[in-house]
């Protein structure tokens, strides 16, 4: 398939720029994104093309504003609402989860909710505690949300073509440190499924399971211990709600042994769900115990050194993978 | 922001008349049958009963069309009668059967129906003021001239969303009309002891939004004010925010006693009671007989006896259903 390299947040804008096109209900609202066109560009021309009953900007009202997508969603709009930091996305909590989540059960099925927020976490660079959180599993927690979080152009365009025109409550959590990096993506209607997991790298010996800008790092590790002769089987599940399992355990049946990587902290996280996913479903076709390496139980610091120590840097996950090897 | 009655106009029609009269008594109706069934433990988990409170819904409903949404509150049941529910998928919801409108996922404090605008009662108080920001967004951002009524109240007043999404409203001019049902109680805790102002329509002032308040035991009242605030909006000028004083005639649910509530009082707000307000309206303002009255509340009565008849008679919901489900989430 032809295709162009392009930014991650480049392809973002051309999923919601394409959606807008095609979409008349599909608009946009957040913080600095209409004139300003995003503090990181994604909504940039946005503004001028489709005007600003579509593009437009809000005072600081989370809660109102993901409780405004929320509702606009349930009348059958299809609403974007993007926040600055998923850590500010906290203040919205009564609207995604008593709200966006529930109405779909509560309505018996015929109430559906087709609202996406868009947001971005993760460290770096030292913002600090309070703009560097990987929230994930807060979301994932919930039954009735999607929890989609890209790593690639690519999969950050297919997949948020694909939110918007599904009809439940999307999570869409991006990676302040992503939206520069770069990568192919395909020509033409390019749409990517929830639920369908993505071989970043093929491997034997050991899968290792990460999602979000821990793939790269990840990539980085395996070509790295490919040197010290150890293959590297990367998985990206794209979505962690709903989760491909199905890839997950195949991937597991050919290496036995599994490492799962995330940003966010350890304690009650997303990986700590999959490995018991795992050990449930493969258990005898396990040769090792199941790692994972997971940030730091504690506040993201601001010290530069401080930060990089909270969360998994490419040492950690080589060291945790040839354990897994020894094992 | 004044106080005075609105311009409307002409009286209303008796057709509206006759609709607000019959929405006070069936809400009235249904609520009282409502309660018996949940003594009798036919109908479980929370009811927070709309008696005393049924004119806000009524007048409101009456003065909005087709195509307009609606968002309501834990106090619900009324809402959805105005808006013009069927009864009997009302009555099956409550008694968790599958003929309920939300199949007996949902119950009283969720009864929505999407298909008519009725964004839904909701659990969680205040919540609907940022949802129905969002529906009347919704209807701006595809060029429709539809309302969007959110249904609050004094509790709901004090969450935070209240100044959040009314401001929202009203920097993109959207139709929408914020109607703080004011019956003095959050649960059991005063309006006195939640805010110094009182008076909560004042706060929609500091905003910038048009702001009226208006006799909520007044169906008629309730239905002018609101009528010409939703005209209001389909020119351009909403949103409007309307505080309809009102008080409930028991405690916050069921099984609140309402000891809290002053005798005197209640005796006060039950004597200027809005059903017989908007019999009396149907009576005075209209040529409807006394015998034409009385059919209309013999009709509601069997509607209700029907409803009734219907959720009691309907299959439970099986669990299998309930699983399948689930595998969406």
């Amino acid at each position: 398939m032809s295709g162009k390299e392009m930014m991650y947040r480049d392809a973002l804008r051309e999923a919601i720029d394409e959606e807008m096109e095609r979409n008349r209900e599909v608009f946009i609202i957040g913080e600095g994104i209409a004139e300003r066109g995003g503090s990181y560009k994604v909504t940039e021309g946005l503004l001028a093309k489709y005007g600003k009953l579509r593009v437009r900007d809000t005072p600081i009202s989370e809660a109102s504003m993901i409780g405004a997508g929320v509702g606009a969603a349930i009348a059958g709009g299809r609403p974007i609402v993007e926040i600055l930091y998923i850590d500010f996305s906290m203040l919205g909590m009564d609207q995604i989860v008593n709200q966006a989540a529930k109405f779909r059960l509560m309505t018996g099925g015929h109430g559906r909710v087709p609202f996406v927020m868009r947001t971005q976490g993760g460290t770096g660079g030292g913002v600090a505690a309070q703009h560097s959180q990987s929230l994930e599993a807060l979301f994932y927690h919930i039954p009735g949300l999607k929890v989609v979080m890209p790593s690639a152009p690519a999969d950050a365009k297919g997949l948020l073509k694909y939110a918007l025109r599904q009809d439940d409550p999307v999570m869409f959590l991006e990676h302040k440190h992503l939206y520069m990096t770069k990568g192919m993506v395909p020509n033409g209607e390019h749409i990517v499924e929830f639920g369908r997991g993505d071989i970043k790298r093929a491997g034997k010996d050991v899968t290792v399971i990460a999602w979000s800008n821990m793939i790269p790092r990840t990539l980085q590790a395996a070509q790295e211990l490919e040197a010290e002769g150890i293959s590297i089987e990367v998985i990206d599940p794209r979505t962690l709600v709903p989760l491909d399992l199905p890839m997950i355990l195949t991937s597991v049946a050919k290496t036995n042994r599994v490492l799962i990587v995330q940003e966010a902290v350890r304690r009650g996280g997303v990986a700590s769900d999959i490995a018991s996913l795992i050990q449930e479903h493969a258990f005898y076709d396990l040769d090792a115990p199941i790692g994972i390496v997971a940030g730091l139980n504690i506040p993201v610091p601001f010290n530069l050194e401080l930060e990089k120590a909270s969360v998994p840097q490419l040492d950690d996950i080589k060291a945790a993978v040839r354990k897994i090897v020894a094992h | 922001m004044t106080q005075a009655p609105p311009a409307v106009g002409n009286a209303p029609s008796r057709d509206i008349l006759e609709k607000i009269f019959r929405m006070t008594f069936a809400i009235r109706q249904f609520e009282a049958e409502g309660i018996k069934l949940y003594r009798q433990g036919l109908i479980r988990g929370y009811f927070h009963p709309y008696l005393g409170q049924e004119g806000i819904a009524a007048g409101a409903c009456a003065a909005l069309r087709k195509g307009d949404y609606i968002a309501s509150t834990h106090r619900g049941h009324g809402h959805c009668i105005a808006w013009g529910a069927e009864i009997s998928k009302m009555m099956a919801e409550l008694l968790q059967k599958r003929t309920g409108y939300c199949r007996g996922y949902g119950g009283s404090m969720h009864i929505a129906d999407v298909t008519t605008g009725n964004l839904g009662a909701n659990g969680i108080v205040g919540a609907g003021t940022p949802l129905g920001v969002g529906a009347a967004l919704a209807s701006q951002v595809r060029g429709s001239d539809a309302v969007t009524v959110t249904f609050s109240t004094d509790g709901g007043s004090n969450n935070g969303t209240f100044m959040e999404a009314l401001n929202l409203a009203a920097i993109w001019n959207l139709n929408f009309i914020l109607l703080i049902e004011n019956n003095q109680y959050a649960v059991s805790t005063t309006i006195e002891e939640s805010t110094r102002a009182t008076d909560l329509y004042k706060r929609g002032e500091a905003l910038g939004v048009e702001s009226h308040k208006v006799d909520g035991n007044n169906p008629l009242a309730v239905y002018d004010r609101v009528k010409d605030a939703a005209e209001k909006c389909r020119t351009g000028k909403g949103p409007i925010l309307i505080e309809a004083k009102t008080y409930r005639h028991m405690g916050h649910h069921v099984n609140d006693p309402g000891k809290y509530m002053p005798a005197e009082k209640l005796a006060y707000y039950k004597g200027r009671d809005p059903v017989d307000a908007a019999r009396k309206s149907l009576s005075d303002m209209s040529d409807a007989t006394d015998a034409e009255i009385k059919a209309i509340e013999a009709s509601v009565i069997k509607e209700i006896a029907d409803a009734i008849e219907f959720a009691v008679n309907s299959d439970e919901i099986k669990v299998e259903e309930f699983r399948q489900f689930a595998d969406v989430y």
